[in-house]
């Protein structure tokens, strides 16, 4: 029976009470500890999140139907952009995996060259975060609630029969105008002729936009789209409440406010800790490059940087499924 | 009772170093698991795009499988890239154990107390 160690340990890599809880460092160990904390952090966000839709009595946002727009592009193409995102993520915990590989061998400029580019990846994936956030913010069109019920038939022949306070979706063109106009906007006139309704803003960039169709139930089930004089029908239907994109006010994806505020404080704290990631890894790299590692014989703070920078990745995980994919 | 704070081949964290050969075996299956996970997004953006959401049988089984493709990529993340996997048991226990403990209990009572309105709901407006 060995009660006392059985092998001598080096001095300088025990710890103060002169045991190795766990045969791991203290550093290490007190990452651990700090990301389980954390990981409880977000895990409560999500199960709140998830308590809040499905006691939610109206219709809740479909992911690929909100996220479907690529930067400069027109059309349609859902999920795409979060899987680019979540590969890019996937990919910068790569690198930082072959940049703690690299250390175990005491390769300096293998290090170097990983953590390198695991930076370059977080810019990447925050910049994109950014874009994310800033079409979410704008939205694509906005919508109007109308204020009486009306009947319509859609293209596809599909009669609906809304109620008061039901919403209508406005295309990206049309909507763009619209907001300056119900501002009261000076240089945003409404010209209405027999073939139905245009804006028109005069001025440094002078355009206008034609109401050529309106959508239905834009981001749940069953998308479907009026035109002609259907879509004036509800266009003289319409109530003064508008919405346009999103703010902590009011968005146009959900009638409840709760979804944007979801996604804004959940992309928001992990858009937060992938950022204090990054500058985590800067100030690690740059004492990489001083080599401040080869002079302590280990490079154990990269794999502790590394626990971090993989635990955003863990996390983003599962902010992709349960906010974009379920 | 094992003891967990003695050296065993030196795998004490500071002392983690490997040679060149181990280096190969271990960046091979980094790439490994790199494939996988990029593998599992690729089923999952897919999925997502081709079924709608609906209340169907077959939605349901969809987002179950979600959950679990996530649950599996969350595993190859944490014993892997985290390298939890090598370290000693009663680590991992200590960090896993607690976790799922907490959530656990949270997701119990988020689904067993929270929806309880639920069932009288129409009732209370």
């Amino acid at each position: 029976m060995g009660g006392e160690a059985t092998k001598s340990i080096a001095k300088d890599v025990l710890w103060g009470g002169g045991r190795s809880p766990f045969s791991v460092s203290y550093g290490k160990m007190m990452m651990w500890y700090f990301l389980v904390s954390d990981a409880l952090t977000f895990g409560g966000l999500l199960t709140a999140y998830g308590f809040v839709r499905a006691s939610s009595t109206d219709a809740w946002p479909i992911g690929e139907q909100v996220f479907r727009a690529l930067p400069g592009l027109d059309g349609e193409y859902p999920l795409i952009y979060v899987a680019l995102m979540t590969f890019i993520l996937i990919v910068s915990s790569v690198t930082m995996v072959l940049a703690v590989e690299a250390g175990h061998r005491n390769d300096k400029s293998g290090v170097i060259r990983w953590l390198g580019l695991t930076i370059i990846g977080g810019f990447f994936f925050l910049g994109s975060q950014a874009w994310e956030w800033s079409h979410f913010i704008h939205g694509s069109g906005g919508s109007f609630l109308l204020a009486e019920n009306v009947t319509v038939t859609a293209d596809d022949g599909e009669v609906f029969n809304l109620s008061k306070g039901d919403p209508v979706f406005m295309d990206h063109h049309f909507g763009h105008l619209v907001e300056p106009w119900i501002e009261g906007e000076p240089n945003v006139s409404f010209v209405e002729n027999d073939h139905g309704i245009k804006l028109v803003e005069v001025g440094e960039h002078s355009h206008e936009a034609e109401l050529h169709a309106l959508t239905l139930n834009k981001y749940v089930e069953n998308e479907s789209f009026v035109s002609g004089d259907e879509a004036m029908k509800l266009w003289n239907a319409r109530s003064g409440t508008f919405a346009f994109g999103a703010n902590m006010h009011d968005n146009e994806y959900a009638i409840q406010q709760a979804y944007a505020n979801f996604f804004f404080f959940i992309t928001g704290f992990h858009g937060f800790h992938v950022f204090s990631g990054v500058v985590i890894n800067i100030i690690i790299f740059i004492m990489v490059i001083q080599g401040v590692f080869e002079r302590r014989k280990h490079y154990e703070m990269v794999e502790k940087i590394g626990l971090y920078w993989h635990f955003v990745d863990l996390v983003w995980v599962f902010v992709f499924t349960f906010f974009y994919l379920v | 009772m094992e003891r967990d704070d003695l050296i065993v081949n030196d795998s004490y964290a500071l002392n983690s170093h490997h040679s060149e050969e181990e280096g190969a075996k271990i960046r091979k299956n980094i790439w490994k698991v790199t494939g996988i996970l990029t593998l599992l997004t690729t089923v999952e953006v897919l999925m997502g795009i081709y079924f709608k959401r609906s209340e169907t049988f077959t939605w349901t089984m969809i987002k179950w499988s979600f959950i679990i493709l996530t649950l599996v990529k969350a595993a190859y993340i944490v014993l892997v890239f985290m390298h939890l996997g090598d370290e000693r048991s009663n680590l991992k226990k200590v960090i896993i154990a607690p976790y799922m403990l907490f959530i656990g209990y949270l997701i119990f009572i988020a689904i067993s107390e929270g929806f309880g309105h639920l069932g009288n709901f129409n009732t209370l407006h």
